[in-house]
Order: structure tokens, then C-alpha cells, then sequence
């Protein structure tokens, strides 16, 4: 007797059960290497958090994924595409979204205006010069939806370089979450937000990663290893440029090299 | 109705200049005017998109050139010379546009300048530009066949109504969803790319638009004045507009406007006084500069709480 799930009925299989891939990765600046050899899987639907110590390179990587650094060599592949070569533009409309370590925001414009230029991407009217902005107007809605999502509704109208440091980064996950995007990267989401904002900032996360009927990735860097330990289905532990480690948390706790290299033992 | 305080403000202005030939001389108006226009297209780059361009004379200059030749040589009417002369100017913008966009900063400005000058140089050298004289004598005929743009205070209102059309054009622009995008890109160039724009079609999208307006002007200038001259063209000039803009204000529509009119007024008001221009208005721009950081309407924009 077979197992009917193997012989009848067509089988939604995904393109690729790996979203994001790299192959012998390595970045090197003038001589020293940031990150080397890197052989870097991310499955489909999962939370895959980036840790490590300082210096690690773990935002290098970031900024090889969304092409802000060309790689000395190595490839990249995205659902199975090469998109070494491509720009950083290009890999945004593949769908793939970041935050900056350094809160990115647009000063001038408002938390409004930040969320809604995200949106704006996909209209015809980015080109526009000829009209109105009222025809963005329509945007608004989804742009405040956004907001209230990292709780920023009630700021709005606030020009984004007056909002306090825990809000930029809010904001900044809204901007990226308007991009809807397949893969989130986020790179040290909750750095300098109080307790409270980092709870609500965990919980948006994880709520983002089940959208999309959980297909949704999100890559991240941080150092909250509480949050990690809590959001992680996998987790990776990079080493002067290499991976020391990975697996899950669980996993990752119990690793002696780890141990080492988070405690210092064993090095004199 | 209750008007916003831009509209009012907009209103008064716009009555005070239709008034104005009343109290001022035409020539004098019309040649803050066709600044006004310049410094505004130039801010369009500044203000609203972070370039610095040192080169915007070739446009203001190149246009009048090219306005000037086609209604002495060609015999063109008023409204198609400026046509002509705005549309090289766009022609030339996408050119020097598409080589300068891809450095930032000073290496930008830079190579606006290299560019500007080099057409500088194929002005004072090509055959057809009268070298240092320039082209003079040119035609001024009737403006759409209708407005006697010999009669001093006809042409003002025509240059009037032109100047407005580029400033509301200009706060179109800047109040568009491109002007959105745009003002993004100036923000933070990288976060705008991570956001999926290609930041350098934006840039060069602004340039363009930048160059027609201030060709624009120039093309209207030559014709007004009948003459197109190297001083036009040259880097002062180029200077001059940057100035103009810091003076009223960057990243404001009024301010350019603002500006022009303060330095040509200036200008004016001390070429019969025996004191050196450059200095006094130097020393002017200096003092404007340490005391109002955002320009003066920027700063009265910021007293106010308004956008102007």
C-alpha cells in the first residue's frame, strides 16, 4: 500500500523550499576578509536569526543579501535565481525588504509620507510630476494601517526626524512592512528601544512572519538573545566571517564552541 | 473661504508685481523676474533633490544663445525662440545630467562646472555667437502675434505671466507624487533604494526638469533684452544663482524668488552709488547667511510654522 499524498493528487511544491542562499560568499576590504567562504541557507517561512560578536560580520552579510556590497566573490541566489548582479533596487522589487542598523528614515517627510513612499512604489504614479499629490491620497489608508501596526498612528503627522529613536525604527519596519514584502531582513530591529516597544516590535515580527500563509521569511541580526531565543526557528552564530554554529536555539545553547566565543573561554 | 497662508501670501505678491511697473521700472522687473525663474529651477536640484549643480548657467545661458540665434537668424517668433532655446536647454540637461548623477556630492558639482565651462568655450569660440560681443540686436517682435514685446511695460506682464507659469509649474513638481519620491531620495539616498526606487532616473528626471525652467528664463531673457551675452553663460553666473537661492532660502518655492530680487535690486541700487557691488553684496550674502541659516523665508517660514 503507498501513501496517497505521494501518488495522487497534484502537490502544491514550492519553487524552492531555500528562499535565500549564498555560495562561497566572501567580502573582503583591502585585505581583511569580513566575511569568508560563506555557504548561508534561509528556508521558506522561517524566522532565521543572524548573532554573533561584534565584528563578526554579520551586517556585512546583510548588506551582500540586498547588494549595498558587491562580493569579492560568491554567489547569491534568491528562490534559485543568481541575483549577484543585481542592484539594490532590483532585489527590492524581487520582493526582498530591509531596515538599516542605523534607523533609515526620511527626515523631512512624515511618518505619513515615509510609509507612503514605500507604497507609492508600486503605483504608476511614481513618475509623476504633472499632478497632484491629493492622488496619493489614496495611499493613506494603508499608510495609517501600517502605522498603527508599530503604533505610530497617533504621529502621523510628525515629521519622521523628530520622532524619538525607538519610533524611527518603528517606523522603519512600517516602511519595510509597505513593501510587502517575500523576505524581510532586519538588522538589529529592537536596538535602542525601551522594554515596551521591544515586546510590541517581537510580537509585530513574529505577526509578520505568519502573513502570507507563513511563507513570509524574516532574516534578522540582533543582540537580544532573549528575543532571538524566543522568535528564532533557526539560528545561525557567525565568527570572524564564518559560521561557528547553527541550528536552533536549544542547539545554539548548548554548543561549546559558542559558549567560547560568547564567554571568552578557552581564549587567553 | 478661508485662504491658507501660502494663497494669501501667493495673492499679495502676485498684486504687488501687477502693480509694480507703476512704481518701478519695467527693465528692472523683468530682470528680477527672469532670475526669480532661474534661481527657482536651480532650487528645484538643491532643495528638493540635495544636487548642488555649479554648472546651471549653461542652461540660463545656453538657452538665451540659442533663443537669440533663432529669432535674429532664423526669424522665429517670440514664442517659438523660447521654445526653441527651452527645449536645448532640457536637450542639454539630459546630457550633462546623465554624466554628472553619477557622483555626489562635490565630484557633482564639479562636473557640472567642467561641463558649463566647456560650453562656455564653444560659445566664446563657434562662429555663430559673436564671440565677446555675443548676439545683439535681437528682434523682439510680438509675443503670440498679440503682445508688443517693445513696449516696455507689455513685455513685463508677458515676462510676468511666464515666470509665474515656471514658479507654478516648479510647485507642481515639487508637490507631486515624483516630488514625493524626489524629496525621499534627497533625505536618505540609500533607505530610497532599498525601498526598490533607481535613485539616478529620479535625479536625472529633477536635472532635466531643472535645466528647461532655467532655460526657460534665459530664453526670455535674451528676448526682452534683445541680447545674449558670454556673462550668461560663464561660471559668476552659475555662482550668482546659488547665491540667490542660499540668500531666500533653499527648499522653499518663495525664497529663490526672494533672492533674485534682493540681489538684482541690490545690484541695481548700488551700480550708481561709486561703492564696489561685489563687496557690499558679499558682505551682504555673509551676514544673511550667519544670521538667517534657513534663508530669509525659510527662516520667516520656520518663525511662522508655515511652508512657503
Amino acid at each position: 500500500m503507498t501513501d496517497p499524498a505521494m501518488t495522487d493528487a497534484p502537490t502544491v511544491v514550492p519553487i524552492t523550499d531555500v528562499v535565500l542562499e549564498t555560495r562561497g560568499l566572501t567580502k573582503s576590504f583591502r585585505g581583511f576578509t569580513a566575511v569568508r567562504d560563506l555557504d548561508f541557507t534561509v528556508r521558506r517561512g522561517t524566522i532565521h536569526a543572524l548573532i554573533g560578536p561584534n565584528g563578526a560580520g554579520k551586517t556585512t552579510v546583510f548588506n551582500l543579501l540586498t547588494k549595498f556590497l558587491a562580493p569579492t566573490s560568491g554567489h547569491i541566489l534568491h528562490d534559485g535565481v543568481d541575483i549577484t548582479a543585481a542592484s539594490p533596487a532590483a532585489i527590492a522589487r524581487r520582493g526582498i525588504g530591509r531596515s538599516f542598523q542605523i534607523s533609515a528614515t526620511f527626515p523631512h517627510l512624515t511618518a505619513l509620507e515615509n510609509v507612503r513612499v514605500a507604497l507609492q512604489r508600486r503605483t504608476p504614479g511614481r513618475f509623476h510630476f504633472w499632478r497632484p499629490e491629493s492622488t496619493l491620497a489614496a495611499l493613506n489608508d494603508r499608510a495609517l494601517a501600517l502605522l498603527a501596526e508599530v503604533g505610530l498612528e497617533a504621529r502621523a503627522q510628525e515629521p519622521a526626524g523628530t520622532l524619538p529613536y525607538g519610533a524611527k525604527k518603528a517606523l522603519e519596519i512600517a516602511t519595510t512592512l509597505a513593501l510587502d514584502p517575500d523576505v524581510l531582513l532586519l538588522d538589529e530591529p529592537l536596538a535602542g528601544m525601551g522594554r515596551e516597544d521591544v515586546a510590541r516590535t517581537a510580537a509585530l515580527i513574529r505577526r509578520t512572519a505568519q502573513k502570507e500563509n507563513g511563507r513570509r521569511t524574516v532574516v534578522m541580526v540582533e543582540h537580544n538573545l532573549g528575543v532571538v531565543a524566543d522568535l528564532s526557528d533557526r539560528i545561525t552564530v557567525l565568527q570572524r566571517g564564518e559560521i561557528l554554529a547553527e541550528g536552533s536555539y536549544a542547539d545554539i545553547a548548548a554548543d561549546r564552541a559558542v559558549r567560547e566565543a560568547y564567554m571568552g573561554t578557552g581564549h587567553a | 473661504m478661508r485662504l491658507s497662508p501660502l494663497t494669501s501670501l501667493t495673492l499679495v505678491a502676485l498684486a504687488l508685481l501687477l502693480a509694480a511697473p507703476w512704481v518701478v521700472y519695467p527693465a528692472f522687473l523683468m530682470k528680477a523676474l527672469c532670475f526669480a525663474l532661474f534661481a527657482a529651477a536651480f532650487n528645484l536640484l538643491l532643495g528638493y533633490a540635495g544636487l548642488l549643480s555649479f554648472g546651471h548657467a549653461a542652461f540660463f545661458g545656453g538657452a538665451a544663445y540659442v533663443t537669440a540665434h533663432a529669432a535674429k537668424v532664423w526669424g522665429w517668433p517670440p514664442e517659438l525662440a523660447i521654445l526653441g532655446g527651452t527645449l536645448a536647454a532640457a536637450a542639454l540637461g539630459l546630457a550633462m545630467g546623465a554624466l554628472a548623477i553619477r557622483r555626489q556630492g562635490i565630484y557633482f558639482a564639479m562636473t557640472t562646472l567642467a561641463l558649463a565651462q566647456m560650453l562656455f568655450f564653444l560659445f566664446l569660440q563657434a562662429p555663430f555667437t559673436g564671440g565677446e560681443d555675443g548676439i545683439q540686436g535681437v528682434p523682439q517682435g510680438r509675443l503670440l502675434g498679440l503682445i508688443d514685446l517693445g513696449q516696455p511695460t507689455d513685455a513685463y506682464y508677458a515676462v510676468l505671466a511666464i515666470a509665474a507659469l515656471g514658479h507654478l509649474a516648479l510647485y507642481r513638481i515639487v508637490h507631486s507624487p515624483f516630488g514625493q519620491v524626489l524629496k525621499a531620495v534627497r533625505d536618505n539616498e540609500a533607505r530610497a533604494r532599498s525601498l526598490g526606487y533607481e535613485v539616478d532616473r529620479y535625479k536625472l528626471t529633477a536635472f532635466v526638469l531643472s535645466a528647461t525652467l532655467a532655460g526657460l528664463a534665459g530664453g526670455t531673457k535674451a528676448l526682452v533684452f534683445q541680447i545674449a551675452t558670454l556673462t550668461d553663460v560663464q561660471w559668476q553666473m552659475s555662482g550668482e544663482v546659488v547665491l540667490m537661492t542660499l540668500l531666500g532660502g533653499i527648499g522653499t518655492v518663495a525664497g529663490p524668488a526672494v533672492g533674485a530680487f534682493l540681489s538684482v535690486g541690490l545690484e541695481s541700487a548700488l551700480a550708481t552709488s561709486g561703492l564696489p557691488v561685489p563687496a557690499v553684496i558679499g558682505a551682504v550674502f555673509i551676514a544673511c547667511v550667519l544670521v538667517f541659516r534657513r534663508g530669509l523665508v525659510g527662516e520667516i517660514g520656520a518663525r511662522l510654522k508655515i511652508r512657503l
